[in-house]
């Protein structure tokens, strides 16, 4: 079975995002980006499933500027993935046209299997997956901690709201990743050495046929009203005061 | 605008989050409600009363007792021939059906909306709330995921809605209930409480999290939350976190106990109205966004604050 994993490059997660004085967007430039740390789990994920002998052949997609094809694209090669694919655009895509382009891979690639992350941490849509699914036509298993494969179905435990849900999907199906689902390992120096053999196909938008127009427009992007520090107290009984009298106690 | 607000249910009630989607599904138009699922008559009597709406569409099937995307994503799809938007409470069950929907109408999504600023326009957070934007869509049908800490609750009762029964659109034969484990728990909910205590990695373990957690919640009669290093070092479940990829809250009180104060652990708890935060390092950063912190050995002051209170 062949597995594809759409990952992203983001805004990397140490680093405090900040916005631009315009109000255009949040200031992307010089700045270090990374995986998607949901994505880093899907290859983990990915790689676990081939070592244990459940997949055949990984394959990345990205689709985003020619720098994800360094920032990404060889991570996840040196995680363990077999091939890139890269589609390169310098516009920002939306979830909607993302699915529809890996619509596109998926039929050309024919995976039993393909796994994104729950949410791209800069944007926080949470949609991708789910989107894909229903272009497919094929089940989704959101939000996953657990991962079978079991003859031609995968049994997924999801992490819902008062707790855990597994659910019985038939293949080929979408799963998308939560934290619990595993630790994924480092891309070792000597791996990432390797990984600049295995291939890397580029292709544009255009090559797929999607039409990519953004529904959204962002008409600005503005910082949250901040909190001010408050006070510090010196006891536990002063805290017990402050506590009563906001009638919590 | 007709309006079609996803009712967030388990079978035998209304859960709050269906609440705040009502307040701001009525901002753009009429307010119809959709429950589906098994069993549901005494559901679908209760949302008849949320003030406010008119039409309560009832699809009462097997198929929809999970609430399986697959299944439940084509039955709102049918429904949007006459309504011009769906919004869905950003539960899981929201955020799970809810983009399978916009895919298939072909409409992108707005996720987690904060603000209604007019019929095509709207602001959410992005990059863990560290950012807001507004965004204006140009699709025709609106797929909108609510934010329930962001919109007051529409009173649960005295409204008049009409119940109407809908065709099942049946079993889609893609997926499968297998079995969940959902703690049974005494305390309110995390996302409705009006008191949440959230310990960090600071506890240790997982009895010491219980053992110094759990009394303190039940003496301010509070939901128990966690950090993401807390509930992965197993201290804690997994539906104890808090953050930006945890559970969004806003109670009256966040008590934040042994947490360093991550943006991605504020991104879920920075709205609430007091943070108390007690933590052994004076520069930790959830003290610059603490109303009240307190500075020293959680081991100790912990029990102390239990005992008097
Ligand atoms: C401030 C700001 C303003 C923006 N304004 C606009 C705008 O005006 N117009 C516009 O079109 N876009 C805009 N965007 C960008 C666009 O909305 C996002 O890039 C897009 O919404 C992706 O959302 P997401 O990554 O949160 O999706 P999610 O659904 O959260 O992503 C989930 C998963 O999908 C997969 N995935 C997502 N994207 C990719 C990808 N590119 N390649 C491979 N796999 C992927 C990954 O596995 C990821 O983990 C803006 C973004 C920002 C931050
Ligand atoms: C993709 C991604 C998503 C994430 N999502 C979330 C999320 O949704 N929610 C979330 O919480 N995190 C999230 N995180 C993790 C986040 O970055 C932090 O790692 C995490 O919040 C830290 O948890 P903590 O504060 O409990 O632990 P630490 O940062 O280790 O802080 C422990 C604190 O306890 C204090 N302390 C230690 N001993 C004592 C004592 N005896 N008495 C008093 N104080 C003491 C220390 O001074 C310290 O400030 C995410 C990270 C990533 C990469």
């Amino acid at each position: 079975m062949k597995v594809l994993v759409p990952v992203k490059r983001v805004l990397d997660y140490n680093v405090k995002p900040r916005v631009k004085a315009d109000g255009t967007g949040v200031d992307l430039a010089n700045v270090k980006m990374s995986m998607n740390p949901f994505d880093e789990i899907a290859i983990e994920e990915a790689v676990r499933l081939k070592e244990k002998g459940a997949a055949t052949e990984i394959v990345v997609v990205t689709i985003g500027v020619a720098k994800a094809e360094t920032d990404v694209l060889l991570t996840a090669r040196a995680m363990g993935a077999d091939r890139g694919i890269l589609i390169q655009t310098d516009d920002e895509i939306e979830p909607l046209a993302v699915a529809k382009l890996l619509a596109k891979v998926a039929e050309e690639e024919q995976p039993g299997l393909i796994i994104l992350g729950k949410q791209a941490i800069d944007d926080d849509s949470n949609q991708t997956g789910q989107m894909l699914a229903a272009l497919l036509g094929w089940a989704q298993g959101t939000f996953a901690s657990k991962v079978e494969i079991a003859g031609d179905r995968v049994h997924v435990t999801r992490e819902i709201d008062g707790g855990l849900e597994t659910v019985d999907l038939k293949l080929p199906a979408i799963v998308t990743t939560d934290l619990r689902l595993n630790e994924p390992r480092y891309a070792t120096l000597p791996n990432i050495m390797k990984a600049k053999t295995k291939p890397v196909a580029k292709k544009t938008v255009a090559d797929y046929g999607v039409d990519v127009t953004p529904r959204l427009k962002t008409l600005k992007v503005v910082e949250p009203a901040k909190r001010q520090a408050g006070i510090k107290v010196g006891s536990v009984d002063e805290l017990v005061e402050k506590l009563k009298g906001m009638g919590v106690a | 605008m007709k309006t079609l607000v996803w009712v967030e249910h388990d079978n035998q009630s209304v859960k709050d989050a269906t609440l705040s989607t009502v307040t701001a599904a009525a901002k753009l138009g009429e307010v119809h409600l959709l429950v589906a699922g098994k069993g549901v008559s005494a559901v679908a009597e209760a949302a008849a009363q949320i003030a406010g709406v008119g039409k309560v569409h009832v699809a009462d099937d097997a198929a929809y007792e999970h609430f399986l995307a697959e299944n439940v994503a084509p039955l709102v799809v049918q429904l949007m021939d006459s309504h011009d938007a769906v919004l869905f409470p950003a539960t899981t069950t929201g955020k799970n059906v809810a983009p399978r929907v916009a895919a298939a109408l072909d409409v992108m999504q707005l996720s987690d909306i904060l603000s209604v600023e007019g019929p095509d326009t709207f602001t959410r957070p992005i990059y863990a709330g560290n950012a807001i934007a507004t965004v204006q869509t140009s699709d025709k049908k609106l797929v909108i995921t609510v934010r329930g800490t962001a919109f007051d609750k529409a009173a649960a009762t005295g409204g008049s809605g009409t119940v109407e029964a809908v065709a099942a659109a049946g079993d889609k034969g893609l997926s499968a209930f297998v079995g969940a484990e959902i703690a049974a728990s005494e305390r309110p909910e995390l996302t409705s409480a009006k008191v949440i205590v959230s310990g960090g990695r600071a506890l240790g373990s997982q009895e010491q999290f219980h053992a110094l957690i759990d009394p303190l919640a039940d003496k301010l009669g509070a939901a128990v939350g966690a950090s993401r290093a807390a509930v992965d070092a197993g201290y804690a479940p997994n539906d104890y976190q808090v953050g930006q990829t945890g559970k969004i809250v806003a109670p009256m009180v966040y008590v934040a106990v042994g947490i360093s104060g991550a943006i991605q652990h504020l991104a879920g708890m920075k709205d609430s109205k007091t943070i108390v935060a007690i933590n052994k390092d004076e520069d930790a950063p959830i003290f610059q966004v603490a109303d009240i912190g307190l500075v020293g050995d959680l081991f100790t002051l912990v029990p102390e604050l239990t005992e008097k209170l």
